[in-house]
């Protein structure tokens, strides 16, 4: 099967590519980026005029609540929001019931995700048995399996001394180990981002040490190790200074942000809005200065949506009994484009956060997926960077309608989505 | 300035100048303007002579259900509604849930849906969990009071607060006004904020650094007159009125203070502190007192002490919630 993609701006950050010109894909690959490809003998030509073609996105922090939360989420229609996200590769995190530190869970994801057959479904094991933070999972055979790194996301690795044995061993295996990078004592009983909303909102606040003791921590401990650390949804202008400062000193630390620490703040919260309760908290202006800063100069290395959907009744309660959690594959693009069209973000620096950054931090083993050379796997996203579009959460492909966005209006719009050279989504 | 009437027609005077009301609910002070205070303070003057009549009762809301649903315990306050809603001819219908049953599986709002299948008309709700009332207001067609959510307000308290130092003062522009106690935790403190300052009264809020909210000094655009102090000395020193907030004893187990005893040391309001406020000033409290630790018994029992005429002005106050969020028009 040919498809032939013409006229569009190319954006591939791995290469440096930014032009407009055609893109062939043949056989699953891409296989050339040119002026004027001949449409002959090609079954599919997609016109692109106006429209940004990049490589299929990479998000490195999903939940797809199979097995366990199948009211939440199913793999298939987790796949069927991150297709419809412009995502080609997800990577779903392994706080499932049961929870996936075993081959047999991990396989029925696998195999679950081959019989969905929509897009790459890239597995992140539990770095503790049953996610309870007091004995490795064993990761060597995990590792075999195919996971990409090791996390209790949900929760954080309390033990140092646990968690410093697990950056060593999963070195053997070269693989990172993913913190939610929490203090459990600071965090207990909060609810939203500590200052005076909270204190109007009558809701325990979660200071911005909560996640800073943990970053700091985590950070010493790679050091030690010499282990590989990935920091999920950082989210304080404190956390990218920590990062920045490892980082500097040679630590082997990545981070990811979420499209919402990047564009909303605590005010979200305001009239008790649950669809904005999330962990970590929404933040303030000034932290989303510093993640973007953070982004720009290197010291963040992905943007990742930390997709969380739940059902209507887990949101619809009290706000200290609602879900933690916001539905993110399908708004993902357009609000990130929001810090694009504000002059905020570059557009080939966002893309470059959404393809080769994740892929760098899944390792040289994923080096042909996050970029168009060729020879690479035909994962591809087109996309109109100015259409408008209000979000509509009874049109999502993802169960969890769980979204502060609902009814706003977005510019940016998914328009085709072409895994491993099949198209998997095409917007109606 | 609160008007009493004195006869039967300036009732009616006093009632027809309440116009403009547009509140279904009273969920918080936030959203309330100077005006909408002075209406509640006005309905309230005229709700305060009916309770001293010798027939305390009027027909404003025969005919109409109201239900108290009280996820805390609470003896005061949720006789006060219900003794309100009694004097305005109002059938009540009290339900008690133990705090233990909030779960997703008993929720709020099925509870809300069989209340108002059952007729309910208003629903006066107190829970533990701070902004329940506006999850409740949001999902069902009753009016609904908030008699306390959480950390987050208790207007009928802070309305009545004014109410009765407002039968003392002209006007609360320009008092100081003192609130020691766990101001961070305490949703009477945070209803008397928006409420108090609104009418142009400048606070000082008193207690540990546990327990004061810091965000209030960094956003001064919201509350410019609020002042947080430590010093007990100081925070009482030349104020109007002085009002201690009950101390939960959960604070200690929570580790926000060492003891009981070393919060009554530094933060007691007794006679000595007392005689550094104005002479003529007013002690309040929202009750019940633990005597001897936010005041010492001496306070409490007091010339100075106006705590009982709070209880009393309180069924008032919530006599005109009812009466302004109803519409109804008779009296």
């Amino acid at each position: 099967m040919k498809i032939l993609i013409k006229n569009g701006r190319i954006i591939d950050p791995a290469s440096g590519t930014d032009n407009v010109a055609d893109l062939l894909i043949e056989n699953g690959l891409v296989t050339g980026i040119n002026k004027d490809i001949s449409r002959e003998k090609t079954e599919k030509v997609i016109d692109a005029t106006g429209k940004v073609v990049c490589p299929g996105f990479i998000d490195l922090h999903v939940h797809l609540r199979e097995p366990g939360f199948e009211g939440k989420e199913t793999i298939e229609s987790g796949c069927k929001a991150a297709a419809a996200g412009g995502f080609t590769s997800i990577c779903p995190m392994p706080n499932t019931n049961p929870a996936a530190d075993c081959l047999p869970v991990i396989d029925f994801i696998k195999n679950t995700a081959t019989k969905v057959s929509l897009i790459r479904v890239l597995p992140i094991a539990a770095i503790t048995k049953g996610r309870k933070g007091q004995e490795l999972s064993p990761m060597g055979e995990l590792a075999e399996a195919g996971v990409v790194g090791f996390s209790d996301d949900g929760d954080y690795v309390s033990s140092s001394s646990l968690l410093l044995n697990a950056l060593l061993y999963s070195r053997t295996f070269d693989l990172p180990i993913m913190e939610h990078c929490e203090d459990a004592c600071l965090a207990e009983g909060g609810l939203m981002n500590e200052g005076l909303l909270a204190c109007r909102l009558g809701l325990k606040g979660i200071t911005n040490a909560t996640e800073e003791i943990a970053v700091n921590r985590d950070i010493a401990l790679a050091k030690e190790s010499g282990g590989r650390l990935h920091l999920c949804h950082i989210s304080t202008a404190g956390s990218v200074e920590l990062v920045r400062q490892a980082k500097a000193a040679g630590i082997r630390v990545s981070a990811e942000v979420t499209p919402h620490h990047l564009t909303l703040t605590e005010a979200e919260v305001n009239g008790y809005n649950t669809s904005a309760k999330v962990n970590p908290p929404l933040r303030t202006q000034t932290d989303i200065e510093a993640l973007i800063a953070g982004l720009k100069d290197g010291t963040i290395d992905a943007i990742a949506t930390d997709h969380a959907p739940h059902t209507r009744n887990d949101k619809l309660c009290e706000f200290g009994l609602a879900a933690n959690g916001i539905s993110g594959l399908e708004t993902a693009l357009a609000s990130l484009m929001g810090l694009v069209h504000s002059g905020k973000l570059s557009l080939s620096l966002l893309i470059e956060k959404l393809t080769l950054g994740p892929q760098q931090v899944l390792g040289e083993k994923y080096q042909n997926i996050g970029n168009l050379k060729a020879g690479s796997c035909a994962d591809v996203v087109i996309f109109d960077p100015d259409e408008e579009w209000t979000v509509d959460t009874a049109k999502f492909f993802s169960k969890g309608k769980n979204t502060p966005l609902e009814g706003r209006k977005l510019k940016g719009r998914v328009k085709t989505t072409i895994a491993c050279g099949q198209i998997v989504y095409q917007q109606a | 300035m609160t008007h009493i009437p004195k006869t039967p027609a300036d009732t009616e005077t006093l009632l027809s100048e309440v116009q403009g009301w547009k509140h279904r609910h009273v969920l918080d002070l936030d959203n309330f303007s100077r005006e909408e205070l002075d209406m509640v303070m006005q309905t309230a003057g005229v709700m305060l002579d009916i309770l001293s009549r010798p027939v305390k009762k009027v027909p404003a809301l025969k005919g109409k259900t109201i239900a108290t649903l009280f996820y805390e315990p609470s003896t005061r306050t949720r006789s006060s509604f219900e003794l309100a809603a009694k004097s305005l001819s109002a059938d009540v219908l009290n339900l008690n849930v133990s705090q233990s049953s909030i779960s997703k599986g008993e929720s709020l709002l099925d509870t809300l849906d069989t209340l108002e299948s059952l007729g309910a008309d208003m629903v006066v709700m107190r829970h533990p969990l701070s902004g329940a009332p506006y999850l409740a207001a949001n999902n069902c067609h009753a009016n609904i009071i908030n008699a306390g959510d959480g950390w987050h307000a208790h207007p009928s308290q802070a309305l009545l607060d004014i109410f009765t130092i407002l039968r003392h003062k002209s006007s609360l522009e320009g008092l100081k006004i003192t609130l020691i106690g766990d101001i961070k935790h305490s949703r009477v403190a945070h209803s008397n904020i928006w409420g108090l300052s609104k009418m142009g009264a400048k606070i000082t809020l008193c207690a540990p650094y546990t327990l004061l909210p810091e965000g209030l000094n960094t956003n001064s655009k919201i509350f410019p007159e609020v002042t947080l102090e430590t010093d007990i000395k100081q925070a009482v020193s030349g104020a109007d009125v002085v009002m201690g907030l009950r101390l939960q004893r959960e604070r200690q187990q929570s580790g926000l203070l060492p003891g009981i005893r070393e919060y009554a040391r530094y933060f007691q309001l007794n006679e000595e502190i007392l005689k550094l406020a104005k002479p003529n000033s007013l002690v309040m409290h929202p009750g019940p007192v633990n005597e001897d630790i936010e005041l010492s018994q001496s306070v409490v029992h007091g010339e100075q002490s106006v705590i009982n005429e709070q209880v009393k002005n309180g069924v008032a106050v919530r006599m005109a919630l009812f009466y302004l969020c109803s519409g109804s028009k008779e009296i």
